[in-house]
């Protein structure tokens, strides 16, 4: 009994340390973001710097907002786009297809979410921006070509998340709607869907945060032009690929400025899981009850 | 009069041969109970009247269930309209995570009902046939997860009511009932029996006696004995029937 409840001991502990240690590096690559951050932000100013329409680090501009709106952006339209894309595939695979087909394409999906981000943004160089320049004008580096490829790399994410939702939905309910006669699409739109949102929003959030923090490959083909898009067709740069781009040779005032916008990223992640937590809650309520 | 008649009937999952040469009729607006072990076949059985077991990839099946003359698996036979016509109560309460009109209203609403005042109504109407009425109408817009089993199963039986059905499958109803629930569900089974024609699985033979006009004992995917309920418990025909209701075995 002793040996048992010291070993029990040693467990609970053990987790506990793991859990530990995981929050206390987070919180440590927070800090130094801050403090990194913190005296560009205080010697150009907090509102200057994030509504600031110039970034101009040799003349000592630096004002974020244009890359705050080609994340926004860029985000945005590849949500557009992925969000509904990847819902019909997960609702296919999850109530429609039959097994065969599911085993073909489960991995698949997977394997796209396994494909190095280097290589969507080579192929968008190679092969997208050409096609861009030639049919819609322009250098063909683009928030469309940008975000099309984001759509791409969130797609399994969403897919495979909002599937495990739907999934998750039991059995009973499937059976009670098909028992009082509605048909199988009935069932999922009215039925399935609705009980499956909660999941399902967890799954959009998770693709917006991969979509949002993906550097390179959106590198390659965006442009990288510290402009306000004026269109889906304009340039523009995002918050993470300010910091890949100047990080290798910023000194100084310009060194902290680029964590200056890793903090204002930090803030855009924050604010959307505020926002996609409060939505989780509201449709949870409205689905009834807490059963996922 | 018979409301369903099934003939020759044999059910296979894949290689597993689940009914074998069904023939029975069930009369019109009664009770027909059937009785049997664990395992034995009434659960397909009631699936397969009103198509159920179609969900299953590897449900194969031979022989014919007519339902009011017709062929319910023929193919040009509706699904959708046959399971409006032979509704289903399920063994553990199953109500949508919706509210309680909702749950009510959803089998019109996906039969292309959208009239508002003919939709309260009809709630009403089969809330009060499922002996509910008064617990939950001035709460219908709460969600039907706050109900307690037993109202949620008589929700289950309202929500069926609401179709219109001509008969009524239930799976085993009580079994994830108290006493009291029971009770209740019970008395509505006699109240619905004079105007549905209603099949009920249960594993309890006081239930069968209590609530059933005929009974029918599966064993081993065979119907060993049908008849009049009182005939069956009192003077069962074949030995294994004794042996079950005796509870020598089972």
């Amino acid at each position: 009994m002793q040996k048992n409840n010291f070993t029990e001991f040693l467990i609970e502990k053990g987790l506990f340390l793991t859990a530990i240690f995981s929050i206390i590096m987070i919180l440590i690559i927070i800090l130094f973001i801050l403090i990194e951050g913190f005296p560009a932000i205080q010697e150009y100013g907090f509102l200057n710097f994030i509504f600031g329409m110039n970034w101009a680090p040799s003349e000592g501009e630096f004002g974020v907002f244009p890359m705050i709106i080609g994340s926004i952006c860029v985000t945005l339209l590849s949500l557009l786009m992925a969000v509904p894309l990847s819902l019909l595939c997960a609702i296919f695979m999850a109530e429609v297809a039959p097994n065969n087909v599911k085993k073909f394409l489960k991995p698949t999906i997977e394997t796209l979410s396994g494909i190095p981000s280097v290589v969507y943004g080579f192929f968008g160089l190679i092969v997208l921006v050409p096609i861009m320049r030639e049919t819609f004008g322009g250098t063909g580096f683009s928030m469309f070509t940008a975000s099309l490829i984001l759509t791409v790399m969130v797609l399994p994410t969403i897919i495979s998340i909002s599937q495990d939702a739907l999934k998750a939905v039991p059995n009973e309910y499937r059976e009670a709607s098909l028992g009082l006669g509605a048909t199988s699409w009935q069932t999922i739109k009215n039925i399935i869907f609705p009980a499956a949102l909660p999941g399902i929003i967890t799954a959009i959030i998770l693709g917006m945060g991969r979509a949002i923090g993906e550097t390179l490959a959106v590198i390659m083909v965006a442009g990288n032009v510290a402009l306000v898009p004026n269109s889906i067709f304009s340039p523009l740069r995002t918050l993470t690929s300010n910091i890949a781009l100047e990080i290798g040779y910023a000194t100084g005032i310009h060194h902290n400025a680029l964590f200056g916008t890793a903090i204002v990223l930090f803030l855009i992640i924050i604010i959307l899981l505020l926002v996609a937590n409060y939505m989780q809650h509201k449709y949870k309520i409205d689905a009834g009850s807490g059963y996922l | 009069m018979n409301r369903i008649e099934v003939k020759d009937l044999n059910v296979y999952f894949g290689d597993a041969h689940i009914l074998k040469n069904i023939n029975t009729e069930i009369p019109k607006n009664t009770v027909t109970a059937l009785i049997g072990p664990s395992g034995c076949g009434k659960s397909t059985f009631l699936r397969t009247i009103n198509r159920m077991n179609d969900l299953i990839p590897s449900f194969r099946k031979e022989g014919d269930i007519i339902l009011d003359e017709e062929d319910i698996y023929s193919p040009k036979y509706d699904v959708a309209s046959l399971r409006k016509k032979v509704g289903m109560v399920f063994q553990k309460p199953n109500p949508f995570p919706k509210s309680i009109f909702e749950n009510v209203a959803y089998g019109l609403k996906v039969h292309g009902i959208d009239d508002k005042d003919f939709l309260h109504q009809q709630v009403e109407e089969s809330l009060k046939a499922a002996a509910l009425w008064g617990e939950v109408e001035d709460k219908l817009d709460n969600s039907a997860m706050s109900l307690s089993g037993g109202q949620q199963q008589r929700l289950c039986i309202a929500r069926t009511i609401a179709n219109n059905p001509e008969v009524i499958l239930m799976d085993e109803p009580c079994s994830a009932l108290d006493p009291i629930s029971t009770t209740k569900i019970e008395d509505l089974i006699h109240k619905l029996k004079n105007d549905y024609t209603i099949i009920i699985v249960t594993h309890n033979m006081q239930q069968a006696t209590r609530v059933s006009k005929y009974t029918s004992f599966f064993l081993n995917g065979e119907i060993i004995e049908s008849n009049l309920t009182d005939k069956l418990f009192i003077e069962p025909k074949v030995k294994k029937t004794e042996e079950y209701i005796t509870g020598r075995f089972g």
